[in-house]
């Protein structure tokens, strides 16, 4: 098992970084030919800054738009973004002082997440027209990530595993020094379920965390009176 | 009116989410261009009898502008099928076809995007809600992708800010370079490309019109007022969509415009060469005819040697204007490269370049250059649509939002009486008329009327609340798509007018003892 999971690992490590690289160096590339932020819009550069920071903390657009994906999203999104944080122990040694001070909150952030994507996925079924776009990857993807909440939840409140063994074999991974892993099912599940979010990360709706960076009507100024914008294959134009 | 073969839908005390009703707008459907009017523009004729031919176009354009446009890419990627866009399409909302949610008709793209450029729509199509591109697929986009004004309400409430007026604009790109063109569209573009203007107008009518106005406002005021055109040397070139030359109720505000040059003694011409602001080409998502269409106007202003240019009411026609004919054309400010500094040294820098009407008259009325009668307005009891291209896709004056603030600010200069619409229905929030980006034709009158639904609404509101009797815009197609559908909704067709239009009841010509 130990073998199999160190194989799984290197090879989801490496398509998510090569993926994730190639997308985001694929929507970088891409030209935005037209000012079309959608305004009101802040006219320069630190209100666009400052606009994308709302966006990607607050959910600002989805909260003028529905109130409880809003709550249910927002949730999900920070209790992911703790739990996160918190894991960093496992990759780390020494672990960081302000690591070690928030891993007591990272762990009911768990509850939040899960909590947050239940409630998600209850909208898929229960609101007709979340129902009518929802795809089966829709309810996968919900389904994946509860199953790492919970399989994650279930080892730190019910059943544990060797979590000092356990972060020997990731730190052994990065080492390319291939250490143990503890057999434990929930473990097992977790992170073959953590493995499969990263393989599928590169190419589905998960790019829509690269994605909301790259947004043009949210990433561009209001600017066009004062500024050209000119793509490449439209300056081509010009000179024809 | 004739008897209309479809319900209209019944106003609510409470507005709440329609039930959806699948396939309820299925059969909507615009005339199809014929070969004359495609051809005349540049486009292939008519679809190509081998599918296989049309299909191999559609998706090598497909790949061609995924990779021409970040937007595009991005927002086939980015949708999480949240949710939060799916109730805020007036479309949606008039008809209750589930295909009307923004994210659902950006799916009739994805799920083509999906099978042909993802590699899990490649291996397992099912899954992810792709599928191939059909005959059926192509016309289910011409049906649906006519069935959005472009006005970018969705967009507001998406996380991402996907913008489903990109997506329909790539669509119809996409339709038409394989020979499947909308036929009002393009007639109009064939229009403007071949005389000048969206109407057709040639120059001779043009005067014509201009003159009988001098004469009308001769008679109304005992005032000389000029209606100038193709005037060289004139100092702002004034650039209106063709309807203020002939329509009602649009030509009260050309009218209106005539008054305040006047009033405020700067000289002017209108350009029969270069006599129209809107654009077509936004609407088809068709860069080049859009640059083809607006180069009518850099051409006149060298022509013509104009210090300032000025564009009229209309909403698309504004947001070409502001946010793309710096690109487009050149024209803008402070621009470094030999093709913007050519027209750009020539222009007067102490102006915004293009100029709004709205700003050019708030700005006088600010510097006191202007003065007005209010009471002449007395009888109206004014509320303000706010278009949704200049609302959601242009500015006006120096800070974020000054679109929503001028207009009003000089409606409330002009007149007594002002109240806005319920909050939700009005500025960033604003719902389009229903006759917006390409759908002002008369084979797509149900999706019309029922995509004015949500404005018909507010406006219920205010009228029964506060008696508004004026409904003003700065749109011309908003004009002409109220004046059309209220009386549907039991409302007098008058009841639509221009912001300059109230100016013009106000404003003091000055030379009148
Ligand atoms: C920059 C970082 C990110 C931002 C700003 C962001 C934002 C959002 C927003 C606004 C939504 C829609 C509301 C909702 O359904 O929750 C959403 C949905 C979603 N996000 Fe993220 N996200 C980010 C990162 C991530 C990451 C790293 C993951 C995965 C591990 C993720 C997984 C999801 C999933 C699965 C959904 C869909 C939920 C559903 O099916 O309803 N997000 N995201
Ligand atoms: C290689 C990556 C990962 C490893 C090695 C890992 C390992 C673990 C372990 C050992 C626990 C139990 C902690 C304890 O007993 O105190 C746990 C808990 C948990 N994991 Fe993971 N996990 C990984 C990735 C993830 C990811 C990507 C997510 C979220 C999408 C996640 C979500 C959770 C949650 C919600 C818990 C319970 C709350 C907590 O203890 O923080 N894990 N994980
Ligand atoms: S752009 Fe406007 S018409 Fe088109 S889908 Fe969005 S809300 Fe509807
Ligand atoms: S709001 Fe945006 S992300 Fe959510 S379903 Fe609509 S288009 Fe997709």
């Amino acid at each position: 098992m130990t073998l199999f999971f160190a194989i799984l690992f290197y090879l989801a490590f490496v398509i998510f970084t090569v993926g994730l690289g190639y997308k985001i160096y694929d929507f970088a590339r891409t030209p935005a030919p037209l000012s079309i932020p959608t305004t009101p819009a802040p006219t320069t550069t630190a209100g666009v800054t400052f606009r994308m920071a709302r966006e990607v903390i607050l959910f600002e657009s989805l909260f003028k738009g529905n109130l409880w994906i809003w709550l249910f999203g927002w949730m999900f999104h920070m209790g992911l973004f703790l739990v996160l944080v918190r894991h960093l122990r496992y990759f780390v040694d020494p672990v960081w002082g302000w690591l070690a001070f928030i891993q007591p909150f990272g762990k009911y952030a768990g509850f939040m997440m899960a909590a947050g994507l239940a409630g998600l996925w209850a909208r898929r079924f229960l609101v007709e027209r979340i129902r009518y776009i929802s795809t089966p990857s829709d309810h996968l993807m919900l389904a994946m990530l509860l199953g790492i909440g919970l399989t994650g939840l279930s080892m730190s409140f019910l059943s544990h595993t060797d979590i000092i063994s356990v972060k020997a074999f990731f730190l052994g991974l990065m080492a390319f020094d291939i250490q143990p892993l503890p057999a434990h099912p929930a473990l097992f599940i977790h992170l073959s379920l953590v493995a499969l979010l990263m393989i599928i990360f590169p190419f589905s709706k998960l790019l829509h965390a690269p994605g909301v960076f790259f947004s043009p009507t949210r990433n561009q100024a209001d600017n066009p009176r004062e500024v050209r914008h000119l793509a490449p294959w439209a300056a081509q134009i010009e000179k024809s | 009116m004739a008897a209309p073969e479809f319900k209209i839908p019944e106003y609510r005390e409470f507005p709440t989410v329609p039930a959806l009703v699948p396939g309820a707008m299925a059969h909507s459907k615009p005339y199809i261009a014929n070969e004359k009017v495609q051809e005349g523009i540049g486009l292939p004729a008519k679809l190509a009898d081998d599918w296989q031919v049309t299909h191999d176009k559609a998706i090598g354009k497909f790949g061609e502008l995924l990779g021409k446009y970040r937007s595009l890419k991005v927002f086939m990627d980015s949708c999480v099928h949240c949710g939060s866009c799916t109730d805020k399409c007036h479309y949606f909302i008039g008809t209750g076809d589930p295909k009307n949610m923004p994210v659902a008709r950006q799916d009739l793209m994805r799920s083509v995007y999906r099978r042909y450029f993802t590699l899990p729509g490649k291996l397992f199509p099912k899954l992810v809600g792709a599928r191939d591109l059909t005959k059926d697929v192509l016309d289910e986009w011409f049906s649906y992708f006519w069935q959005c004004s472009e006005c970018r309400r969705c967009s507001v409430f998406c996380p991402y800010g996907i913008d489903t007026a990109e997506v329909t604009m790539a669509a119809r790109h996409i339709l038409d370079s394989v020979g499947y063109g909308q036929k009002y569209s393009n007639e109009i573009l064939a229009k403007v490309n071949k005389i000048g203007n969206n109407l057709g107008l040639p120059g001779p009518a043009l005067e014509d019109t201009l003159l009988g106005l001098e004469e009308d406002v001769k008679e109304e005021t005992g005032v000389d007022v000029r209606y100038p055109l193709d005037v060289k040397g004139a100092e702002v070139l004034l650039v209106t969509p063709s309807a203020d030359f002939f329509a009602e109720p649009h030509i009260e505000s050309l009218i209106g415009y005539g008054k305040v040059f006047h009033a405020a003694g700067i000289s002017w011409t209108l350009s029969s060469y270069a006599s129209e602001a809107g654009n077509f080409g936004l609407f088809n998502g068709d860069y080049n005819m859009m640059r083809k269409v607006a180069m009518r106007i850099r051409e006149q202003a060298l022509e013509l040697g104009v210090k300032r240019i000025v564009v009229g009411e209309c909403g698309h026609a504004w947001r070409v204007a502001y946010a793309f004919w710096n690109t487009l054309i050149g024209l803008g400010n402070n621009g470094n490269d030999p093709y913007s500094v050519e027209l750009q040294k020539q222009l007067d820098p102490r102006y915004k370049e293009p100029s709004h009407i709205c700003e050019f008259t708030w700005d006088l009325i600010q510097q006191g250059r202007l003065k007005f009668d209010k009471e002449a307005n007395d009888s109206r009891i004014i509320t303000f649509h706010d278009s949704c291209n200049v609302a959601r896709g242009s500015r006006m004056g120096d800070y974020p939002g000054g679109q929503f603030e001028i207009p009003r600010n000089i409606i409330k200069a002009v007149a007594n009486k002002f109240v806005d619409m319920p909050s939700a229905t009005i500025r960033e929030t604003t719902f389009c008329c229903g006759g917006g980006g390409g759908v002002l034709t008369d084979d797509l009158i149900e999706l019309r009327v029922k995509g004015a639904f949500p404005r018909m609404e507010a406006l219920q509101h205010v009228v029964e609340n506060n008696g508004v009797n004026f409904m003003a815009t700065i749109c011309a197609i908003c004009k002409a798509q109220f004046s059309k559908v209220l009386p549907y909704y039991g409302f007098n067709m008058r009841l639509v007018g221009g912001v300059h239009q109230l100016v013009s009841t106000a404003i003091r010509l000055g030379d009148e003892q």
